[in-house]
């Protein structure tokens, strides 16, 4: 989501030249963490704020969180190029990840399994999602970033990894084995409901905050914003039904 | 001496070259691979421009700018509390001296300290509680000095590259010839003043000796600024002590784990290193002239 | 006279900036340590490292797994990453750095000498962070293309980046400490009608051991406190895995770098990282301190001053 938010501060910087904006990168669990201790005004985060969280950034700041859903987005999962595998149920997925499965399901070869480091809002929401928060088995490699997921799985044929992002590039989006259907991250899937691991994208905001917080937060669901959205390969945020949770 | 080389000479010949070509051809294969990915990407417009948002185009230039200012607020910060601690260890300090010994002894283990924990430091003592501590007798609401920002990240810095100038500054205080300091003082001069007008303008080489390094080390540390200041990515550029700012060594890194298309960024993430490499290979080498000059007696 | 009271304030000044080293030192520690050590008495100590049977496991284990329902924060994953990985880089870092060290003292000509000493110092100037970039991008794919390791990024890989980090510091300091050798030693040992590589072996390096302990215990301090390297290259799994070099590790620094931005000021996981760095602190103290003994044992084993 980084890439997002730093394609909008760069659109809205040339929009609006007054307005300073400073991306930092750490993941959701940072810029919530920033919007408690005051260093940031808005926090981008790729899940949902915790209870927890939104009382204690309350309590900090004096002030109610508030929350803006500013796209879709569809957490992929992906293999080598040369990975012959159809797609992969969450059931499968959750015995890979955590550590219940230790071959690939469909030929029994080695696997090799790429996460996120846990400060990443993905991480979060694949644990919760997908493992029903169980724990990644140690095995599994949590890189720093996106393109070291993307990078590591493209070069390694027992690769596996997951990612919110979008437009992978160099490696082969698995679809999801959901019941009988197959079913692909694309747009039409998520807008559907059908594709069980499409979330909300947020900002976070205080209420209060300065004039220039809200122009941004509004410009981003705007029609610029959410053209964004969607040459980065996300979906926008529309009316679209989140899938339900089965 | 021996006339002929025995078997046993040749092969510890053999095994030790060896070692040195192994470590040459390592370090070849860095350089190699930076030009061939990056030769293509490194142009003009690469140090003029801004990256762009997707990382994938774009340039440097507020990496390098950023950089230039953290090892500005870091040189102004660090050497002059460097050389003074060199002078006050060449100078003033008592041989022997249990505080001679204990100033050194900080001196060295300071140096061994990682560079991760001095991040942990700045996060902890510069931004939490030094820039709290600002911001809250200021009476500021929203946190100017209390979070990261090229002030506490460049102090940071400082810190970390200390000793280097503490150690190059006393060996260029050192070479300086005690007829030197013997002459200025028959002729009445007092300590400090031998000190600034005779010791200090004859150490200049070795203490920009010092200065060099350290700044080499700016371009180069990634760990301590993660927490300290250092911003993915900044569409505008600040001059802003209070504000974050982008780097050289750190944006390697981003580029290396952020963007979401490698082959695309590849090249530019390719030509930044080689910069950033040719930037402290350059100020290393400009440090070994220096040295040797130092060594050379006056 | 007012000149030289003006002279002796600002000597004043000099003698308490003089300080300034010390007063960092003590800072750095008592301020991680302010945040870190509480962790060792507000949480649940033994959770920190004995293995513990978590709910959905089945046996006792050593976990790190910060983000989850309950919080994992067992250190001995990481400690043991850190040592497998430092590890492996000294066994081969060392033979690497004091073979160089050799052929540069004993063997080259001063004029070869001349050239390659400084190159291999040089090597000092490149980043960690390029070192990094190449073992994950190059070693990795060189790791499983030539060897055939099951895990891309492993504890090797970043072995490898983390040698080229170290040779330049134990080469350097090895080199000194051989050369250091006095001459008449070589000369004595030649006249007894040993040949060179018998002279070098046997007399010169063991002379020179103290240096040479300094030069490994450096290297060791400098491997054990690297960051980038490893985050880059290593795989970052907090697998338990002492004994197999070609899976993945997860040292303490990079687990530092990579957590510490997620984590909210003051709680456990916020103490349990700062613990780390105190760890990380006290330990390479007590090597920098172990290899200035080593030193100082050097310089009095062949009767020079030592300036203090």
């Amino acid at each position: 989501m980084v890439l997002l938010v730093q394609r909008w501060a760069a659109r809205f910087d040339e929009a609006h030249p007054t307005i300073a904006v400073e991306v930092s990168g750490g993941g959701s669990g940072t810029g919530l963490a920033a919007l408690e201790n005051g260093t940031a005004d808005i926090a981008s985060a790729s899940r949902a704020i915790r209870p927890e969280e939104r009382a204690r950034i309350e309590r900090a700041r004096g002030a109610r969180v508030e929350e803006h859903r500013v796209a879709i987005d569809a957490v992929a999962v992906y293999v080598h190029p040369s990975n012959p595998i159809e797609a992969l149920s969450l059931d499968e997925l959750r015995a890979l990840y955590t550590g219940r499965a230790r071959a690939w399901p469909s030929d029994g070869r080695a696997i090799v399994l790429y996460s996120r480091e846990n400060s990443s809002g993905t991480y979060a929401y694949f644990k919760e999602r997908v493992l029903h928060d169980a724990d990644f088995a140690p095995e599994v490699q949590p890189l720093p970033g996106t393109a070291a997921v993307l990078y590591a799985v493209s070069r390694d044929r027992f690769g596996l990894g997951y990612g919110g992002v979008a437009r992978p590039r160099a490696v082969r989006v698995v679809p999801l084995r959901v019941g009988d259907a197959i079913v692909a991250p694309t747009r039409q899937e998520a807008h559907a409901g059908r594709y069980p691991l499409a979330r909300p994208l947020y900002l976070y905001t205080l209420e209060g905050a300065r004039p220039s917080v809200a122009r941004f937060v509004d410009w981003v669901r705007g029609p610029e914003g959410q053209a964004l959205v969607e040459d980065q390969g996300f979906f926008p945020v529309g009316e679209a039904p989140i899938a339900r949770r089965p | 001496m021996i006339a002929r080389p025995s078997t046993g000479d040749r092969t510890l010949a053999i095994a030790t070259g060896a070692c040195i070509v192994l470590v040459l051809v390592m370090v070849a294969a860095i350089f190699g691979t930076l030009i061939s990915w990056g030769g293509p990407a490194l142009s003009l417009r690469f140090f003029t421009a801004a990256p762009t948002s997707d990382l994938a185009g774009g340039g440097i230039l507020p990496a390098v700018l950023g950089t230039a200012m953290v090892t500005l607020i870091m040189t102004l910060a660090g050497v002059p509390v460097g050389v003074a601690t060199a002078v006050w260890l060449v100078e003033y300090a008592p041989p022997g001296a249990h505080t001679t010994r204990i100033v050194r002894s900080a001196v060295r283990n300071l140096a061994a300290v990682p560079s991760i924990v001095f991040g942990l430091f700045g996060l902890g003592f510069f931004v939490l509680f030094v820039g709290r501590g600002l911001d809250g007798a200021l009476g500021e609401a929203v946190p100017r000095f209390g979070r990261p920002s090229v002030l506490w990240a460049g102090l940071t810095l400082a810190l970390l590259t200390l000793p280097v100038v503490i150690v190059t500054s006393e060996e260029a205080l050192r070479s300086v010839p005690e007829a030197a300091r013997e002459g200025a003082l028959a002729l009445g001069a007092t300590r400090l003043q031998m000190v600034w007008h005779v010791v200090l303008p004859q150490a200049t080489s070795g203490i920009l000796t010092g200065l060099v390094l350290a700044v080499s080390r700016g371009a180069g540390e990634v760990a301590p600024l993660l927490f300290t200041g250092v911003a993915n990515y900044q569409p505008a550029l600040s001059v802003d002590p209070t504000a974050g700012f982008m780097h050289l060594g750190h944006h390697v890194y981003v580029l290396a784990t952020q963007s979401p298309d490698i082959d695309a960024t590849r090249p530019r993430l390719a030509a930044t290193a080689l910069v950033l490499v040719m930037l402290t290979f350059a100020l290393n080498l400009i440090a070994l002239v220096l040295r040797g000059r130092t060594r050379r007696p006056t | 006279m007012s000149t030289p009271r003006r002279h002796r304030v600002v000597e004043r000044l000099l003698a308490l900036v003089a300080w300034s080293a010390v007063i960092a030192l003590a800072l750095i520690f008592l301020f991680i340590a302010r945040e870190g050590l509480p962790a060792l008495w507000h949480g649940d100590v033994g959770a920190l490292f004995a293995p513990r049977r978590w709910p959905g496991y089945d046996e006792a284990a050593f976990i790190w797994q910060p983000v989850g329902k309950p919080p994992k924060l067992n250190l001995v994953p990481l400690l043991v990453g850190s040592l497998k990985v430092t590890t492996l880089a000294m066994v081969a870092a060392l033979p690497l750095g004091v073979g160089c060290a050799i052929w540069v003292a004993e063997i080259a000509s001063p004029r070869v000498r001349a050239v390659v000493k400084p190159t291999i110092e040089l090597l000092a100037a490149l980043p960690s962070v390029v070192v990094g970039l190449f073992a994950a991008l190059v070693l990795a794919d060189v790791g499983r293309r030539l060897f055939g390791f099951t895990y891309r990024l492993n504890a090797s890989i970043a072995a490898a980046g983390l040698v080229l980090a170290i040779v330049p510091i134990i080469f350097t300091v090895a080199e000194d400490a051989l050369s250091s050798v006095p001459q008449r030693m070589r000369e004595a040992s030649f006249a007894l009608g040993a040949r060179r590589w018998q002279t070098t072996l046997f007399v010169v390096v063991p002379a020179a051991i103290p240096g040479l302990t300094a030069a490994a215990v450096l290297g060791f301090g400098r491997a054990i406190g690297e960051t980038m390297i490893i985050l880059m290259a290593s795989g970052n799994a907090s697998v338990l895995a002492p004994f197999d070099p070609f899976s993945s590790a997860r040292t303490m620094t990079a687990t530092i770098a990579a957590e510490l931005g997620e984590t909210v000021r003051g709680g456990e996981h916020w103490r349990v990282l700062f613990l780390l760095g105190v760890l990380l602190f006290v330990v390479t103290s007590v090597l920098n301190r172990l290899g200035a003994w080593a030193t100082d044992r050097l310089a009095r084993r062949l009767g020079r001053e030592v300036s203090r």
